[in-house]
């Protein structure tokens, strides 16, 4: 819910320099940017011919989801006179399922499409999921395209490292893509148990050169890899979980292709500087812990990574306090507040960070809320601000104003990329 | 949350249970079985004791359902009798030792479809809640200390939906009133957590079946805040009962909620895997 600025996308400035002498390229990539969406459109053609195949069983499913249109303005002149003061999208995203077998058995969809009418790279469509789940006293297995998860804390989500960002949705990194699993849960006295196989490695979405929020040189579609096209490459994760005594704990494992790549410096066949995502492979384990004491709800996210790099550590705690029904009133506030470290350093913008925000639910019969928030880098004073409130107008529509702001980035910090793109956003949402 | 909700709570106090369960094995079958039938109040003496009597005989024969599952919609209406609507659907596990366990799943309004609310009453201590966020595919633990506050913007409050057990309440007998020509006992009860909205609620048992037909609720200074009456109480499993309509009026704000329930099924095999976290990813 809460917002963070992609790690990736800002400190490019860093990377830049870091990478420099780095990445000499000799020879020019040559790519097939088609592959990857004539595989997808084989699967949509196959999901198809199964659906009508199976005519019967869907015809007892329900169909629902939203459509939209969304607006941002940005009032700063963009770095890049290519880039946009304004843009809009409509945005379509259905849901389906279907539920068979007393209930214990499912297929699942959810699918999304924006056509944007700026950035040619944020028109794009994703199955965020497609599964067949089947779910027995002691275990459950769900197979094909999912969303899963991990984490307990507000202001970014360091554990939850299954599904990769959408970043071109969302500069915050909350929007993700649908990721191919197989997962089997096991469910004991001892906890839960989720085992992963990840057959499938999908690459993080960047904004096109006439989008904003996005590095000063151009993101290519030609992602490197530590040993050539590792898109068939499986990753493997697991997790467990429990409560013990008054706290909830997670711990889980990651090994596979990285989420978050290093965007590296590469100079393409015509002298054109871009800047080219790596993905590494990495190990990674993360920690999450959470208890309640009355209103207050105590939150602790760590991850160690080796792979990428140096071998590092990150962290994210804090705290959320919520004051529920003020004055007799049915407003709750709440008071959210991270420490937010980060081993790399300057690599990361939330190196030495605070993040202090307030939740506001009116509980009114519209669902009016409201949340804010702030990060302050602790030695640099760099800041970013965000503000997202959402309202429900009659039954069946919502209408939502966002806005996220950088101020006071200087040269070194990894939101200088970012410092004229501060902007408002609106969106109006139909239900169905 | 739960169908069981507002009225019946359950039976054997915590601390009391292993001592009954003992006696239970002690006392012949047909002892016992006056319990049931021939509830009398001449044994409480104080207005306290025969408060809790009540309250403990409407627990009594309310306990043993197992499990429920039912259908729920929810009309709000405001002072210009503009109406709101939401439907969802909800499921309770009654549990041996401990507060039920409840999950609500919304369907209406659109805009929240497949967000899902998970409870674990406790008899004793703040209960535990979480709720799923479909959109981000996210479980979130949530603070019980707002129990006070509406529950999806309605006139009920997160403590009158909740399951209601015995323990968090103390009781006083009033008297004896009809209620629409019905027999009933008024017994008083005031919330032991502070975080309460109410400091007393005033309730109308049948004297038959020990159903509530009434609560009214004063708020924290004491003064008229909501009138709850129930409606076209159904037998479900020839014991359960269970209101069709429950209908709530604000006072102070003039406006009203009715719930109404449907499609109630008794004792499906839910367990306590239907109550958890991972079960709660599934609701939709």
């Amino acid at each position: 819910m809460i917002f963070i600025l992609s790690i990736d996308c800002s400190d490019t400035q860093m990377k830049i320099q870091r990478s420099f002498n780095k990445v000499a390229p000799s020879t020019s990539p040559f790519l097939k940017r088609g592959h990857r969406r004539i595989r997808w459109r084989g699967a949509g053609f196959l999901f198809l011919t199964l659906m009508l195949w199976t005519f019967p069983l869907f015809a007892q499913g329900t169909w629902s989801g939203s459509i939209g249109i969304e607006s941002r303005g940005f009032p700063h002149a963009p770095l890049d006179a290519d880039q946009s003061r304004a843009d809009a999208s409509v945005v379509f995203a259905p849901e389906y399922d279907v539920f068979f077998d007393d209930g214990n058995q499912g297929i699942l969809f959810e699918g999304f499409v924006r056509l944007d009418g700026v950035d040619g790279r944020r028109t794009h469509w994703d199955i965020r999921e497609l599964f067949w789940e089947r779910v027995a006293d002691l275990w459950e297995i769900r197979a094909g395209v999912r969303r899963v998860f991990w984490g307990v804390t507000e202001s970014q989500h360091l554990v939850d490292v299954v599904n990769q960002t959408d970043l071109v949705e969302r500069p915050d990194g909350e929007a993700k893509l649908g990721q191919p699993m197989v997962n089997v849960t096991l469910v004991n006295g001892w906890g839960g148990l989720d085992l992963f196989v990840l057959p499938y490695f999908r690459e993080r979405t960047f904004p096109g050169q006439d989008g904003r929020l996005r590095p000063p040189l151009f993101v290519t579609d030609d992602a490197r890899y530590v040993d050539g096209d590792v898109k068939r490459h499986v990753s493997f994760a697991a997790r467990w979980s429990h409560t013990l005594g008054m706290f909830d704990v997670g711990l889980s494992h990651f090994w596979g292709t990285v989420r978050d790549p290093e965007l590296t410096l590469w100079v393409e066949s015509d002298d054109t500087p871009v800047l080219k995502p790596f993905y590494e492979r990495v190990h990674q384990t993360g920690l999450e812990l959470q208890t309640i004491t009355g209103g207050w709800l105590w939150k602790l996210e760590g991850i160690h990574r080796s792979g990428q790099g140096d071998r590092f550590t990150a962290l994210t705690g804090g705290f959320e306090y919520t004051v529920g029904n003020i004055k007799n009133s049915g407003v709750d506030v709440g008071l959210l507040a991270e420490y937010l470290w980060d081993e790399r350093d300057a690599l990361s913008p939330f190196e030495d960070d605070f993040f202090v925000g307030t939740r506001v639910a009116l509980n009114d019969v519209q669902n009016t809320s409201v949340l804010a928030g702030a990060f302050v880098d602790r030695t640099s004073g760099s800041s970013a601000f965000l503000f997202e409130a959402s309202r429900r107008v009659g039954d069946r529509w919502t209408v939502g104003l966002e806005g996220r702001g950088f101020w006071n980035a200087g040269v070194s910090d990894p939101l200088y990329a970012f410092r004229k793109d501060s902007h408002g956003e609106i969106k109006i949402t139909h239900h169905f | 949350m739960s169908q069981k909700s507002i009225y019946e709570s359950r039976t054997i106090p915590q601390i009391l249970s292993p001592l009954l369960l003992l006696l239970l094995a002690l006392v012949p079958a047909t002892l016992f079985a006056e319990g049931l039938g021939g509830f009398s109040l001449d044994r409480a003496k104080t207005p306290e004791e025969k408060g809790l009597a009540i309250a403990l005989e409407a627990d009594l024969r309310d306990s043993g359902f197992g499990d429920t599952v039912a259908e729920l919609q929810m009309v709000l209406r405001n002072l210009h009798g503009e109406e709101s609507k939401r439907r969802m659907r909800s499921s309770t596990l009654e549990m041996e030792t401990d507060g039920d366990r409840s999950m609500v799943v919304f369907e209406e309004p659109r805009d929240v479809k497949g967000t899902a609310f998970l409870s674990f009453t406790h008899r004793s201590g703040p209960d535990d809640q979480w709720l799923y966020l479909p959109a981000l595919k996210r479980v979130k633990r949530i603070a019980s200390n707002n129990k006070s506050g509406p529950f999806m913007g309605s006139e009920f409050a997160y403590e009158d939906i909740a399951s209601q057990e015995v323990e968090k309440y103390t009781y006083k007998f009033i008297g004896e009133e009809e209620v629409d020509g019905e027999a009933a006992y008024v017994v008083e009860r005031y919330p032991l957590d502070k975080k309460s909205g109410y400091t007393r609620q005033v309730t109308w048992f049948d004297q038959t079946h020990f159903r509530p037909l009434k609560i009214v609720f004063y708020d924290r200074k004491d003064a008229l805040l909501k009138t709850l009456t129930y409606h076209a109480y159904q037998q479900y499993k020839d014991r359960f009962w269970r209101a069709e309509q429950m209908k709530m009026m604000n006072h102070q704000t003039g406006k009203s909620t009715v719930l109404v329930w449907e499609g109630y099924q008794f004792a499906t095999g839910l367990s306590e895997r239907d109550f958890d976290k991972n079960s709660l990813k599934r609701a939709r």
